[in-house]
This record gives structure tokens, C-alpha cells and sequence, in this order.
């Protein structure tokens, strides 16, 4: 594990996204204009506001990093810079601890921005620490992170690769307690959102708003998930193809 | 046998068809070594199994006195791929500096890669409104980089401006005669008499090797392409 090349690869992502305005942002300007529509949505309902803007300051992230990742690690895969990036010194592990990396401080810039314009100007008020929402947002979206760099290697295209939202993330939403509470859910369903990531990282958030419940249960399995997931990530770059 | 490149029985099946039947070919150090043959002859395969990212179905492949694919060789081949593998959302000494910093500690700066292939002046400007010569020569450069003992180059001048592909000849020749050990590929017969050998390839199988003197007067003339094709029509 050699700190130079993770960087090296870290600062190349970081550099790439810097010549790229547009995209830093719509990833910036998006979460906040969204957070302020649903400021004005539930204009009279200020406890329903405060629910969900608080959950989606966690899910904006994830979801941001999911698609800006898959994109990214499939046009590396397919321009043919991987496969030269593979033959040269680095392990696929720092190659995928550089790109955790940068989209890590990308996505702290993102959770810091939007959380601060959400908690200051928009009013949403927890009852629990803002720099622990802060945390769980850079955790959710490290998760997007990851599960998008997992799932690229299945995609041949970006048309293929954006459509993994909806087919993985989107069951893991209805899943995850956001919508419904896990305990109304039928049985098959409920063992089913045990088992996914995203089911801890809404738990997580919610209980930052709420201000009670232990954070320790859902951080650990959030940090196994991580990193399973970068490691499944590790082993789909592959050195030799057909 | 312990330097350059030596390929015994190689067989490779791509998608159910076979590419490369069966391979024999040898590359000795400190020479510029041609791959010359049509395109769909098998050409880039054979590049990449020596580089070590195809997967090969039979036959031993031995680079530098190591199996091709061996993690102590990275260091010790550059290549060049025909699809210019470089970043074209980051400037020229972007790339440069990422891919440097990737292989550590340098023998050759950025600077003077640059100047070898004389992108000193674009030095700053973004890959993606490079022209097609300038980012073949800005792939070339992160070849280079790493001062490899052999290159490995698919068609590395293929569409350059005629001076240009003369002073890249020249550069060969010098990292040859320093004792680099060149391998480039090329379906411009032209080309073949820049090289010290060559490798006449189709359908995936040599159709003969030798010093381009050799072959021209083995097949009584003077040029490259009825050589090719004196060789297809006496199969």
C-alpha cells in the first residue's frame, strides 16, 4: 500500500472534476435548490419538512456519488486507461482507495454545503448533532460511492451504467424505512432490508434527527458494507481480458 | 535467451474465434522490431499478450526473462496503445505528472518527454483539443516515461505528419542503439524499412521474418508490398 499512487490517483479525479465547473455545480447547486423546493413543498407542514429534508441531506450524496462514480470507473474501464493503469506499478486496492479518496472530500464539500444551507437558511432543525449528520452524509455517500464502482463493471455502456439507479438503489429506497417503517413491512421484505446497506444509512440519519438511539450498531455494518463493497470493486478490475 | 521477447505455441481464441492459431516469434534486445500485416492480422493481440492484459488459451510467452504478465515487469515495459490511453479532461502535464507519479522515481523528467515528443509549447493545454498526431504523441510521452527497457507500440505513427514520423524514427533508433528493445506494429509497409527486423503477419500467423534487405531480395524486388504479397500468393 504505497500512500503516493492512492494520491496520485486521487489528486488525477480531483484535477479532472476541477476542469469540469459544470459538473461540480450540479453537484453542489442541485441538492441545495432541491432542499429548497421542499422547503416550500411542505411550506405549512414544518414537522413533515423536517423529516424528509433531514433524511435526503444523507440520500442526496449517495445518490450524486453512485451516478458520478459508475460514469467515471466505466469510462476508464472502456477508454483504455485502466487496462494501461493495471500494468504499471499500483495495486487495484490503491487505485480504489485513490478514487475513495476523491470522491470522499467531494462529497464532504457536498454534505458540508447542503447540510449548512439546509440547516441555516432553510430552518430544518434536528434534535441530534449537525456534525454527525455531516459524518453519515460522507458515510452514505462513500457507500454510493463504492456500490457504484461495484456495479460499473457490469455495465458495457453509460446508458447501462445510469440505469443501475433505479434497479439497485431505487428497491434499496422503498426498502430502507424512508417511506414505510420496517416494522409494517411483511416479513420476507423486512429480512430482505436487513441485509442492505442503504437500510443503516437511513436508520443512521434518522436517528441523528431524532436525536436518540446508538449510532455505533449502524456505523460499524455502514463501514463492513464499505469496505466489502470497495474490495468486491478491487476485484473487478481486471488485468487480463479476453 | 534471458532478454527480449520469445513466444512459443502461443494460442489465442477471441469470442469463439481463433485469432492466433499458433505463434512462434523471437525479439532481440537493443532492435526495433516491425509487426507488419493488415489489419484483423492479429497485430494488437499479440502486443497485448506480450504486455500481459490478454488472456492466452496455450503457449508460454517470456518477457525480459519473465513470464508476460509478471508484477516485476511493470516497470520495465512501456506501451502504447492505438487508442491513445491518456486523460482527455486533463492538461498534457497532467497526465504526465499522474502517470509519473504512478511509476515513482524517475530517470527521464516530464520536461524532457515533452520535448522528445515535442509537446513542450501544449504542455498546459487540455488533452481533449489536442489534434489526433498531438494525443498519439502525448500517449507516446506517458510511455516513455518510465525509461523501459522495451516498448511496446501499436501504431504509434499511423496518421502523423510526415517530419514528425521522420523525427519519431529517430527517436527509436537512438532508445535502440541505448539498448531499448522496440516493438511496433504497423500496416504501413513503408515503414518496414526503418526497422532493423521484421515480422510479416496475416490471419494470425507469420507469414515470414528477416532484416527488410533480406526479404526483398529472398522475394527478387524492391519493395514492401509485393513482398506481402509474393508471400500471400505462394501459400
Amino acid at each position: 500500500m504505497n500512500p503516493v499512487r492512492i494520491w496520485a490517483v486521487a489528486r488525477r479525479i480531483l484535477s479532472q472534476l476541477l476542469h469540469d465547473p459544470r459538473t461540480i455545480a450540479l453537484m453542489i447547486v442541485a441538492p441545495c435548490l432541491l432542499m429548497t423546493i421542499l422547503k416550500y413543498v411542505y411550506q405549512n407542514q414544518t414537522p413533515v419538512f423536517q423529516h424528509v429534508a433531514g433524511s435526503l441531506l444523507g440520500i442526496f450524496p449517495m445518490l450524486v456519488m453512485f451516478l458520478i462514480t459508475s460514469v467515471a470507473t466505466l469510462r476508464e474501464r472502456t477508454s483504455g486507461t485502466l487496462e494501461r493503469l493495471l500494468i504499471l506499478p499500483i495495486t487495484k486496492f490503491e487505485f480504489i482507495l485513490g478514487y475513495a479518496s476523491a470522491f470522499g472530500i467531494a462529497a464532504l464539500i457536498q454534505a458540508v454545503v447542503v447540510s449548512s444551507v439546509a440547516l441555516g437558511p432553510l430552518g430544518l432543525t434536528i434534535a441530534g448533532s449537525q456534525f454527525m449528520l455531516i459524518i453519515v452524509a460522507i458515510i452514505d455517500a462513500l457507500l454510493g460511492m463504492s456500490i457504484g464502482i461495484f456495479v460499473s463493471s457490469f455495465a458495457k455502456t453509460e446508458f447501462q451504467a445510469v440505469q443501475f439507479l433505479p434497479a439497485i438503489l431505487f428497491p434499496q429506497l422503498l426498502l430502507s424505512g424512508l417511506l414505510a417503517p420496517r416494522e409494517s413491512m411483511p416479513s420476507l421484505l423486512r429480512v430482505i432490508s436487513d441485509y442492505l446497506p442503504l437500510t443503516y444509512a437511513v436508520d443512521a440519519t434518522q436517528k441523528v434527527i431524532a436525536g436518540q438511539g446508538s449510532l455505533s450498531h449502524d456505523f460499524w455494518l455502514l463501514v463492513l458494507f464499505l469496505f466489502a463493497l470497495l474490495g468486491a470493486g478491487a476485484l473487478t478490475l481486471k488485468r487480463q481480458t479476453e | 535467451m534471458s532478454e527480449g521477447v520469445h513466444i512459443a505455441d502461443l494460442k489465442i481464441v477471441r469470442g469463439g474465434k481463433t485469432i492466433i492459431p499458433n505463434l512462434n516469434m523471437q525479439i532481440e534486445q537493443g532492435k526495433i522490431f516491425g509487426l507488419l500485416g493488415p489489419s484483423g492480422s492479429g497485430k494488437t493481440t499479440i502486443l497485448r499478450s506480450i504486455v500481459g492484459v490478454q488472456e492466452i488459451q496455450d503457449g508460454s510467452i517470456t518477457v525480459l526473462g519473465r513470464p508476460a504478465g509478471s508484477k516485476d515487469l511493470r516497470k520495465r515495459i512501456g506501451y502504447f496503445t492505438q487508442s491513445a490511453s491518456i486523460y482527455t479532461d486533463l492538461t498534457c502535464i497532467e497526465n504526465l505528472r499522474f502517470f509519473a507519479q504512478i511509476l515513482g522515481q524517475l530517470e527521464i523528467s516530464i520536461d524532457e518527454v515533452l520535448e522528445l515528443v515535442d509537446l513542450t509549447k501544449n504542455r498546459k493545454q487540455l488533452a481533449a483539443s489536442l489534434s489526433g498526431g498531438e494525443r498519439a504523441r502525448l500517449a507516446l510521452a506517458t510511455a516513455l516515461l518510465g525509461n523501459p527497457e522495451l516498448l511496446i507500440l501499436d501504431e504509434p505513427t499511423v496518421g502523423l505528419d510526415p517530419v514528425l514520423r521522420r523525427d519519431l524514427w529517430v527517436l527509436f533508433h537512438e532508445l535502440a542503439s541505448k539498448g531499448k528493445t522496440l516493438l511496433i506494429s504497423s500496416h504501413v509497409m513503408d515503414e518496414a524499412d526503418r526497422c532493423d527486423s521484421l515480422i510479416l503477419l496475416r490471419d494470425g500467423r507469420v507469414l515470414a521474418s528477416g532484416t527488410p534487405p533480406a526479404l526483398k531480395s529472398e522475394a527478387g524486388t524492391d519493395d514492401m508490398e509485393t513482398v506481402f504479397i509474393s508471400l500471400v500468393e505462394k501459400e
